[in-house]
């Protein structure tokens, strides 16, 4: 505390700035602060509640079922959203703690077991009352778009890698053209191609409802997201010394086994950093699938923003929506720095 | 069976389950086409829109065909795209700079910059930026202006026009040889770059200009920049530029500390020592990198499409497409356009950086296992 007054005014130009810069925060807190805290109104039903002039946080609190859920979810079945809700932050949580043992569990439980029940919760089946995937939507859409992306991405993405390092010329070639064209184009497009191209390279007379428009997205999302997870995991694989190789070789083991129990399980380790960075990226353009007709999250805000009853509310809208994200990746990269001091003590 | 036969087998494989699933997409979308009556082929690029685009830098109409409207829209995605990357250099190595301060509150600032905005989704800062902040500006009327010449308000940022005359044309002729002149006589160039920038300040005198004047409901006269733009490439500056800050940051840690005291202990003032020995070499670790940046911003230019700034995909993939319903053609140009440009910058970037770069970097990168 004593160093940070003291680098505050140890010279008339830095006590010049430390006054200018308080100016500026001082000035902005205070005008946020009035509008958000002191003048806002917390409490009520309907905009007319809103009569103070500040901010109005009826509208969230009102609209906080449609931004989290979608407004579309049955709302007597709401209770399988927050069942799926509550396993998956318990075991994000207890994967933070414990998550440097008995790692092929913790595969096993995010890859396997986590995707299947979040299925049958989401979509039912099986004595729990079948839902269409078009009415999920709000901050559920969000994470199901970002999870599925992800966990189908890493696959692909480390089949692609090792093709593009292949010594086989043609395999090679159509991994660099793979990635290079999805690297190449911009999400949207991607998301136009899946929710407008793709139906028309189904084989004729297939029912285009049968093929959900939320599955469409994620396989376009999977495919592009796949491309960057590849270049991740090729970088991880060019840090691996040609020791490594050459030790496998002379234990004996095959080029496959080389890489799965030696060359792999260390490139990975070491690309966890740029893995979760790829998945926060992938969080955050999730927000995309609204421009074909999707309410995640933002689309749920727009969408309530555009009705009569609430009207000119945006800065609200976006402030929450925009607090929701950022808590969400902020809380990533800070797991992600965790993780790398945990294996980064334990393994390199 | 060898090693090499397997793997002539193993790609023989992969070349025939490529070319089967493609060839039986293609079968599928072809029999679908047909069964819907759309047309196919690029035929449709000569027949005349029908549609208006708000905002157009060559001409453009209703009679403009579908190939016109491709081109208008092409560049308006090109000048989003190099204004919001020269804007997002700008914020980038500011804030970048400003996170190494050594006053703790600049350094705080430049901190909660980069962490905000770097971890909310783009499209969310769009639309903050174009119904939070831009659609609250007052109207024509109540205009906010600036010494009678630019004017903002909620139809979009009104500035003075400029128009080629002669003796303007004769000055930027003048400029630009004296601007190459100076890139080769090498030991006099500043001077002669001076001389440009003064003839460069004489072409803009020289030419026409006409101010933007309220009538009606409306201004008339000027250029005016309409705030789909504005917002446009404010939010793709801002967001952009908070991940250029960290790349400048790291850049500039990754320069041996030795080299900074050296510079100072040769007497040379802090800026000096940032100007002549710092950024220098930083700027080998910043520019690919940096390059990636800039190609990101081309691609999230896209996003213009839902705040409808008629950028490539607002026209092509949706206002054509519509009209049309040719959706493979227009995609497929759509697609096209991006991938020639990232592979354009990609390519320039390599041939760059084999220039630049230390001979040691490149005997490390050839040297690289396998």
């Amino acid at each position: 505390m004593k160093a940070f007054l003291r680098a505050c005014s140890s010279a008339p130009r830095s006590a010049l700035v430390t006054l200018g810069c308080l100016a500026v925060i001082g000035w902005g807190m205070w005008h946020f602060l009035s509008w958000a805290v002191v003048t806002a109104d917390f409490v009520g039903a309907s905009r007319d509640a809103c009569r103070s002039g500040g901010a109005c946080w009826v509208f969230v609190y009102q609209n906080l079922a449609t931004f989290l859920y979608g407004a579309l979810y049955p709302q007597d079945q709401i209770w399988r959203l927050n069942a799926l809700f509550t396993i998956a932050g318990g075991s994000v949580l207890f994967a933070w703690i414990w998550g440097t043992r008995g790692r092929l569990w913790w595969i096993l439980w995010f890859a396997g077991l986590l995707p299947i029940a979040g299925y049958y919760l989401l979509c039912g089946g099986l004595g729990l009352a079948a839902i269409s995937s078009d009415r999920l939507g709000g901050l559920t859409l969000t994470l199901v778009i970002a999870y599925v992306g992800i966990m189908a991405s890493l696959p692909l993405g480390i089949l692609l890698a090792l093709g593009r390092r292949s010594e086989m010329p043609l395999v090679r070639w159509l991994a660099i053209g793979f990635i290079e064209f999805w690297r190449g184009v911009p999400l949207i497009t991607v998301l136009f191609m899946a929710s407008v191209m793709l139906p028309l390279f189904l084989p004729r007379g297939s029912d285009p409802d049968g093929f959900a428009k939320l599955m469409r997205c994620l396989i376009g999302v999977a495919l592009f997201s796949a491309a960057y997870m590849a270049e991740v995991v090729r970088g991880g694989l060019q840090t691996i010394e040609r020791g490594q190789y050459e030790a496998a070789y002379a234990l004996g083991l095959r080029h496959s086994q080389a890489l799965t129990y030696i060359i792999l399980p260390q490139a990975l380790i070491r690309v966890i950093p740029a893995i979760i960075n790829n998945f926060i990226g992938l969080l955050k353009d999730t927000t995309l699938v609204m421009i074909v007709g999707m309410f995640d999250l933002l689309g749920a805000v727009q969408a309530t923003l555009a009705n009569s009853d609430w009207l000119g509310y945006s800065t609200e809208g976006y402030l929450f929506a925009g607090g929701v994200f950022w808590v969400l990746c902020f809380g990533l990269s800070r797991l992600s720095q965790h993780w790398e001091q945990r294996f980064g003590r334990s393994r390199i | 069976m060898t090693q090499r036969t397997l793997k002539w087998w193993v790609q023989f494989i992969v070349l025939a389950g490529v070319t089967s699933t493609l060839w039986l997409l293609a079968s599928n979308a072809s029999q679908n086409l047909a069964a819907q009556g759309v047309a196919s082929g690029f035929a449709f690029l000569e027949r005349p829109a029908g549609f208006d685009i708000i905002f157009h830098l060559p001409e453009f109409s209703e009679t403009s065909s579908y190939g016109q409207a491709f081109w208008v829209a092409t560049l308006n995605t090109l000048l989003v795209a190099a204004s919001g990357c020269f804007l997002a250099t700008l914020i980038g190595f500011g804030i970048g700079i400003g996170q190494l301060s050594r006053h703790p509150l600049v350094a705080l600032i430049s901190r909660a910059y980069v962490e905000a905005l770097r971890n909310i989704p783009l499209l969310l800062q769009l639309f903050f930026w174009y119904f939070a902040v831009l659609r609250n500006l007052p109207s024509p009327r109540q205009s906010w202006s600036w010494g009678e010449a630019f004017f903002l308000n909620i139809r979009g940022f009104y500035l003075p026009s400029w128009h080629l005359e002669p003796a303007s044309l004769y000055a930027i002729c003048g400029s630009i040889g004296l601007g190459l002149l100076g890139c080769w006589r090498r030991k006099i160039r500043y001077g002669l770059w001076f001389g440009a920038l003064g003839l460069l300040l004489v072409a803009l005198v020289a030419g026409s200009w006409q101010k933007p004047a309220l009538s009606g409901f409306n201004f008339v006269g000027g250029w005016v920049i309409i705030p789909e733009l504005m917002a446009l490439v404010l939010g793709l500056a801002t967001y952009t530029g908070a991940f250029i800050a960290e790349i400048v940051r790291s850049g500039i840690l990754a320069v041996p500390r030795g080299q900074r005291e050296a510079g100072l202990a040769l007497g040379l003032a802090p800026h000096q020592v940032y100007q002549l020995i710092i950024i220098p070499q930083a700027m080998r670790l910043i520019i690919p990198p940096l390059t990636s940046q800039f190609l990101n911003l081309t691609k999230n230019s896209s996003l213009g499409a839902a705040i409808a700034y008629p950028e490539l995909v607002l026209v092509f993939a949706g206002m054509v497409l519509n009209h049309t319903g040719q959706a493979i053609e227009t995609i497929f140009m759509v697609m096209l356009v991006y991938l020639g440009i990232s592979l354009g910058i990609a390519a320039t970037m390599n041939w760059y950086h084999a220039r630049k770069a230390l001979p040691e970097q490149i005997a490390a990168h050839k040297d690289s296992p396998l």
